[in-house]
C-alpha cells in the first residue's frame, strides 16, 4: 500500500499540452476518482503514473519514491484497462499467471497464487477458458485477477465499467467497491461518468482541460463546486447559473422548489419562475423556464415525485430556493466567491 | 398496377444479379483466358506426349508422368525446390518479423527505411535479379572486392559457379525479394494489436523478449501463416530468381521444378514433360494453401 503523489505533471503531444501542471497526493488506501469530459487529460495523467507515458515535466512519487524515470515493471502498480486487454491467446489461469511468469517466480507458488487470485473474484471454474468464451462481467474479473494477482501498491483503472451493460455495471460497482473495501489498497479510478464517481470515490479530482479544478469529497464537489465548471459539469440537470454585472451566482435544480413546498419560508430568496415546459420522468418532473429578471438564461428544476401540486406552463410561478444554497463564482474567472446578497 | 411494374422493370441497370454479372465479368474473364484456359491445356498435354516436333495429341495415359519421374534431374529439383522453398521462407518470416518491429516504430528517416525495404518488392524481378547476376560476378563481384580488401579471401567465390553457394546465392536473392510482402503484411497484423495489450504487457512487467515471443508472435500467428503461404507460392511456382541467375547450374545443383518445366518444356521443346513437371507440385500447394488457411481461421487476433 502506497500514497501516490504528483507534483507539477505535465504532458504535451506535439501542440496539444494534455496535462498542464497537475499536483494530486492521494491519501494511504484511498478511493480516488479522476473524473473529468474526454480529452481532459485523465487518462495521460492515469497513463503517466503507471509508466506508459512519460511526463514532459513533473514529478510522480508511489510510496515516497520518485518514479519519474521508471518503466511501468519497476513501478509496483497494477493497471486495468477499459477493454480489459487480456491476452486472447492465452486461458485465463496463463492471463492470470503472466505478471508472475515476468517477475521469474517458480511455477509452484504461481500455481497457488492464481488460485488465490482466482478465488478472490469468484472464477475458479474459469480458469482454462479462453477469454472469448467469458461474458464481459466474467472478463473484467479476470482483468482484476491479473491486476491483484502480484499484490501491487497502487491500483489503477481506466474506465473498467464502461464496456459492461448497465445492469452488470451495477453489479461490477458493488464488487469492485468491497473488493477495494477489503484489501484497502490505494486505488486511482478514471472515468467520465458521475454517477460512478459520485457513488465510488473517497474523493474525487474533477479535470478539465488538464487542470484539477478541485479536489474533495463527492459532497464538496457537489455542493461547494470551486468554479463553474465544476458546478455545471457535476449533477444531472447541471446547477442552474445566472449571470448579474458583477458576479454569477447558481443553485441547483433540485434546491429550486414552488412557493409553499419548501419549509422555513424566512431564510428563503424569491424568484419568478416562468415555466416552458414540462418533462415528466416518473421519478420526477423536470420543470424548463426561465427567471423573470434573467430572461435570457434557461433555468431547470427538478421536482421530486411526492411534489405533487400541478404546475400549468406557459405561466409564471412563484419559485424559491434556501439562501444557504445559493452558490457565488467571480464574475471574470468563474471562480467560487463569499457570500453575496443578491442584487435586485 | 400495370404502370408500376411496368417502371419497376424499365432499366436492366436495376436488376441487381445482372449488375454483378456485368461488374464481374471482366475479372472471370480474364481468369479464364489467363489462369483456366493454359491449366486446362496444361492438364490436357501432361496425358500426351505432345512435342514441338510432333504437335498432335496422342494420349498416352500415366506414361509421360513415369518418364518425368525416372528422370534423376527431376529428382534433383524437386528435392531442390524444398530445400529452397522452406529455407527461404524461415529466414523470409524472420527477416520479416524483426523489420515490421522495426517500420512500426517511430523515429527519424522512418520514410526512408520503409522505402528502402520496400524496393526489392517494386522492382521488376527480372531487373532486380540481373542487379544480383552482376553483384555475384565471377570475375568483378563488388561483394569479393570487398572480402578481398578485407583480407578474407585471396581468390574470387565464383558465388554462382560452385553448386554450394549458388544455391546460398538464390535463396539469399529469393529471401530479399519476398522479405518486403511479407514484412508489410506482418506490419499490417502487428498494426492491429490493441494497444491495450501493449501496454498490459508493459505494466505487467514483461520485458522486449518476453513481449516478443509470448504475447506479440502468438498474436501474429495467423498473420505469419498468411504470409508463409504468399511466400512459399512465391518460391515454388516462380522460376525468374533461378532462371536469371543460374539456369538451373552449375550442373542441375539449383534446378527447382519451375525452371526444370520451363527448360524441359519450352527449350527442349518436350511440352508433354514440361507440363507434367508443372503440374506435379499443384496438390502441393493446393494442400499447403488448405492447410495454412485452417490454421489461420482457428486463431483469432482478437
Amino acid at each position: 500500500m502506497a500514497v501516490v503523489e504528483v507534483r507539477g505533471l505535465r504532458k504535451e503531444f506535439g501542440d496539444v499540452t494534455a496535462v498542464d501542471g497537475v499536483d494530486l497526493q492521494s491519501e494511504e488506501g484511498e478511493f480516488l476518482v479522476l473524473l473529468g469530459p474526454s480529452g481532459c487529460g485523465k487518462t495521460t495523467l492515469l497513463r503517466m503514473i503507471a509508466g506508459l507515458e512519460q511526463p514532459t515535466e513533473g514529478e510522480i512519487m508511489l510510496g515516497g519514491e520518485d518514479v519519474s524515470g521508471l518503466p511501468p515493471r519497476a513501478r509496483r502498480i497494477a493497471m486495468v484497462f477499459q477493454s480489459y486487454a487480456l491476452y486472447p491467446h492465452m486461458t485465463v489461469a496463463n492471463n492470470i499467471a503472466f505478471p508472475l511468469k515476468a517477475q521469474g517466480m517458480d511455477p509452484e507458488e504461481r500455481t497457488k497464487k492464481v488460485e488465490w487470485a482466482a478465488g478472490l473474484f469468484g472464477i475458479e471454474r474459469l480458469l482454462q477458458r479462453r477469454p472469448r468464451q467469458l461474458s464481459g462481467g466474467e472478463r473484467q474479473r479476470v482483468a482484476l485477477a491479473r491486476a491483484l494477482v502480484r499484490e501491487p501498491t497502487v491500483f489503477l483503472l481506466d474506465e473498467p465499467l464502461s464496456n459492461l451493460d448497465a445492469k452488470l455495471r451495477a453489479a461490477a460497482r458493488d464488487d469492485l467497491m468491497e473488493f477495494q473495501r477489503r484489501i484497502g489498497i490505494t486505488t486511482i479510478y478514471v472515468t467520465h461518468d458521475q454517477v460512478e464517481a459520485m457513488g465510488m470515490g473517497d474523493r474525487i479530482a474533477v479535470m478539465n482541460h488538464g487542470k484539477v479544478r478541485q479536489l474533495g469529497t463527492p459532497e464538496e464537489v457537489y455542493h461547494h463546486p470551486a468554479d463553474v465548471f465544476v458546478a455545471q459539469f457535476l449533477g444531472s440537470p447541471p446547477m442552474n447559473l445566472l449571470e448579474t454585472p458583477t458576479y454569477v451566482f447558481g443553485f441547483r435544480p433540485e434546491q429550486f422548489l414552488p412557493e409553499g413546498i419548501a419549509e422555513s419560508e424566512g431564510t428563503r430568496v424569491p424568484f419568478t419562475f416562468h415555466v416552458n415546459r414540462i418533462e415528466y420522468l416518473g421519478s420526477e418532473r423536470y420543470l424548463y423556464g426561465y427567471i423573470r429578471e434573467y430572461d435570457e438564461t434557461r433555468v431547470i428544476a427538478m421536482l421530486p415525485a411526492t411534489v405533487t401540486l400541478p404546475i400549468a406552463i406557459d405561466q409564471d410561478h412563484k419559485f424559491s430556493v434556501a439562501k444557504d444554497q445559493l452558490r457565488f463564482f467571480d464574475f471574470d474567472d468563474g471562480h467560487k466567491i463569499a457570500q453575496q446578497t443578491l442584487m435586485r | 398496377m400495370t404502370t408500376t411494374t411496368a417502371t419497376k422493370q424499365r432499366y436492366l441497370g436495376d436488376n441487381p444479379r445482372f449488375l454483378a454479372g456485368l461488374f464481374m465479368s471482366p475479372a472471370v474473364l480474364y481468369i479464364i483466358a489467363l489462369v483456366g484456359f493454359p491449366f486446362v491445356l496444361a492438364i490436357i498435354y501432361a496425358f500426351t506426349d505432345i512435342s514441338t516436333g510432333n504437335p498432335e495429341l496422342e494420349f498416352v495415359g500415366w506414361a509421360t508422368f513415369r518418364r518425368v519421374l525416372a528422370d534423376p534431374v527431376f529428382r534433383e529439383a524437386l528435392w531442390n525446390t524444398f530445400l529452397f522453398a522452406v529455407i527461404a521462407n524461415v529466414m523470409v518470416v524472420v527477416l520479416a518479423t524483426a523489420l515490421a518491429e522495426i517500420l512500426v516504430r517511430d523515429f527519424k528517416g522512418k520514410w526512408l527505411v520503409r522505402f528502402l525495404v520496400l524496393l526489392p518488392w517494386v522492382a521488376p524481378v527480372s531487373l532486380a535479379t540481373i542487379t544480383w547476376l552482376w553483384t555475384l560476378d565471377s570475375i568483378f563481384s563488388p561483394i569479393d572486392w570487398v572480402l578481398r580488401q578485407l583480407g578474407l579471401i585471396t581468390e574470387n567465390m565464383y558465388w554462382l559457379g560452385q553448386p554450394g553457394t549458388a544455391m546460398t546465392s538464390v535463396i539469399a536473392v529469393q529471401t530479399w525479394r519476398i522479405v518486403p510482402l511479407a514484412a508489410v503484411i506482418v506490419m499490417a497484423g502487428l498494426i492491429a494489436i490493441p494497444s491495450d495489450i501493449t501496454d498490459a504487457v508493459a505494466v505487467d512487467g514483461a520485458g522486449f523478449w518476453r513481449r516478443m515471443f509470448q504475447v506479440t508472435i502468438p498474436l501474429l500467428a495467423p498473420i505469419i501463416a498468411v504470409a508463409v503461404l504468399f511466400g512459399l507460392i512465391l518460391t515454388i511456382s516462380d522460376m525468374s530468381v533461378v532462371y536469371v541467375l543460374t539456369r538451373g547450374g552449375p550442373t542441375n545443383s539449383t534446378q527447382v521444378l519451375s525452371t526444370w518445366a520451363f527448360i524441359k518444356g519450352i527449350e527442349g521443346g518436350a511440352l508433354a514433360q514440361g507440363a507434367a513437371v508443372a503440374l506435379f507440385l499443384l496438390p502441393v500447394l493446393i494442400a499447403i494453401t488448405a492447410i495454412v488457411l485452417r490454421l489461420a481461421r482457428r486463431r483469432e487476433v482478437m
